[in-house]
């Protein structure tokens, strides 16, 4: 397998680095290949621009940041409008389809997925495990982490109290991304 | 001596490098930190505020970074292994405390986490401008240790390296990390703390009365003994003799700053580290260190698929400089190539060990980010033709 570059975009509170550092570790330490996160580090708080970088490959990550990646998760608008000119050409969009509205700018030949994440988490009980929905959606579609690999990494980085309702977000996720991977590409 | 297992953090962790320095002080025995955290450092000594109550030991917020770094000096006479943690502008207020340190003989870790300068700079982006101050920051002839880890992981293991030598010559160990190796997440992997090989201070056995301070037995580094265990012992900054007095002369000078350095120059052979790919047969060599080794890993690949016979020689210790390595090779190579986050720092002791042998070819980067790979790549093809 050559190297999967990674994009997670969203907004500071969505638990966008997170969500990034979750795929990573199933990868590195569940999967047991070989993963490096980058975020973006600033000021941001709550509400302002927040992205990760993930690599997943089978061998040693030399160079560590994505330029233009193989997949983008994004949740949000101005995440979209940020990242989506570097998808590669023929990548994956992964998208939270009620905050985020495609146009023209999604290069020829990419496939985009969306999932109502936030609205999932809601029903759930709590709108702060979109990101573990997302999470979820990612694993389902893409099948680059296994879905023991991301339930562990998720496990493992929740805090206490707080699995049940983690562990019912990410299946949600990663069922709803099984059928949609499943489905004909629109 | 095996690590104690109350700081060793066994398992395989998902973490930033931040967080593996700190989980590598810890496994190396380092049980007092004072700092005042300054970005992109902080998450070490947050972590290490957090995890000693548990351990065993201290941590001490300071008023500034120069009560830090000599509050980790009174710490070390005390017997513990000590840190300091922070980046280049609590580096710049440190310097009078790493001469201190230097003279007084004083084992001890200085952990700078390079973001953008001078003054304050870029606090949240990369550098490694950092390198020439921690050779030359403070006045006077003395002789530094410096380590460049390039990976989470490598700030674990590299970590405790940095706290054995700091044992074993009693100098300012430098650990020189940037913001990109501070903030990267990766796997690293804790052993057990049965596999983990720490250096314990050497403490003296002789009876008050028979011991002095600085009093070397032929030997190039001196026995130390910790406050309260009963010697008298006298450490100061001044010039001093082997019972630590002043000793403000010429003959004293000669003899303590002539051993300061030896204890150094004379074990560099051992000190220094490198990693080194396809560098026999090549014709030009990158050399880099930290992040901007995982970059030139790229430009390197680009290079050798257009057909240059490139080797890349990594800087695992930087201090002291392995300059009869580069000597040797530079009877071998028509070039090295130089790429380093700063306008050019390490590049000059490779022009000093080169000597005009080879053609040196320096990449600079002001910082902010890392380089282009593909600016390393024409620097490669370029030294090339």
């Amino acid at each position: 397998m050559a190297k999967t570059e990674i994009r997670v975009g969203g907004l500071g509170g969505q638990g966008v680095i997170l969500c990034g550092h979750i795929i990573g570790k199933a990868a590195s330490i569940y999967d047991n290949k070989y993963a490096t996160l980058i975020q973006a580090f600033g000021p941001e708080a709550r509400g302002s621009a927040c992205s990760a970088q993930v690599s997943v490959a089978d061998e040693v990550i030399g160079y560590p940041y994505v330029k233009n990646p193989d997949i983008l998760v994004l949740m949000s608008q101005d995440a979209y409008n940020q990242f989506i000119g570097q998808l590669k050409p023929g990548g994956l969009l992964l998208y939270e389809q009620e905050l985020v509205n495609l146009d023209q700018r999604l290069p020829a030949g990419a496939r985009a997925l969306g999932i109502p994440a936030t609205r999932f988490a809601e029903e759930l009980g709590r709108r702060l495990v979109l990101n573990i929905v997302m999470a979820g959606f990612f694993a389902g579609v893409t099948g680059l982490v296994s879905a023991e690999a991301i339930e562990k990494a998720v496990l493992s980085s929740v805090p206490k109290g707080t699995e049940d309702l983690n562990m019912r977000a990410l299946r949600k996720g990663y069922e709803y991304g099984r059928e949609q991977a499943a489905a004909p590409t629109q | 001596m095996h690590a104690d297992p109350k700081g060793v953090m066994t398992g395989v962790h998902f973490i930033d490098g931040d967080h593996a320095a700190c989980e590598g002080a810890l496994a190396a025995g380092c049980r007092f930190v004072a700092g005042y955290p300054i970005t992109p450092s902080t998450e070490v000594v947050e972590r290490f505020a957090a995890r000693i109550p548990e351990v065993g030991g201290c941590f001490i917020q300071m008023e500034d970074e120069i009560a830090s770094s000599i509050a980790i000096l009174g710490g070390a006479w005390a017997g513990k292994k000590v840190m300091t943690v922070t980046s280049g502008p609590g580096l710049s207020l440190m310097m009078e405390h790493v001469g201190y340190a230097a003279i007084t003989e004083t084992p001890c870790v200085f952990v700078d986490v390079q973001r953008g300068g001078p003054s304050t700079g870029l606090p949240t982006l990369p550098a490694q401008a950092d390198m020439m101050q921690v050779r030359w920051g403070s006045h006077g002839d003395y002789m530094p240790i410096a380590l460049s880890p390039s990976s989470p992981q490598e700030c674990f293991d590299l970590m405790i390296r940095a706290f054995n030598l700091a044992e074993l010559y009693r100098v300012p160990v430098f650990f020189m990390m940037d913001e990109v190796v501070g903030h990267m997440t990766e796997r690293v992997v804790i052993p057990e703390a049965s596999e983990i090989e720490v250096v314990e201070r050497r403490l003296t056995a002789k009876r008050p009365g028979e011991y002095k301070v600085y009093g070397t037995d032929g030997s190039l580094v001196p026995e130390m003994t910790k406050a309260g265990d009963g010697h008298r012992i006298h450490v100061t900054g001044l010039t001093h003799d082997e019972r630590g007095y002043p000793a403000m002369n010429a003959m004293a000078q000669d003899k303590l700053v002539r051993r300061l350095l030896a204890k150094i120059n004379a074990h560099a052979d051992q000190l220094v580290d490198v990693q080194t790919d396809g560098v026999e047969g090549a014709d030009i060599v990158v050399v880099s260190f930290g992040i901007t080794s995982r970059v030139a890993t790229a430009a390197v690949d680009a290079a050798r698929a257009q057909g240059y016979k490139v080797g890349h020689l990594r800087l695992i210790v930087c201090w002291p400089f392995p300059a009869k390595l580069f000597a040797e090779l530079a009877g071998q190579v028509k070039a090295f190539v130089v790429p380093e986050i700063n306008m050019g720092q390490m590049v000059l002791e490779v022009e000093r060990a080169v000597a005009g042998r080879a053609r040196v070819v320096s990449v600079p980067h002001p910082g902010g980010t890392v380089h282009e790979p593909a600016v390393i790549t024409q620097a490669i093809v370029e030294a090339g033709r």
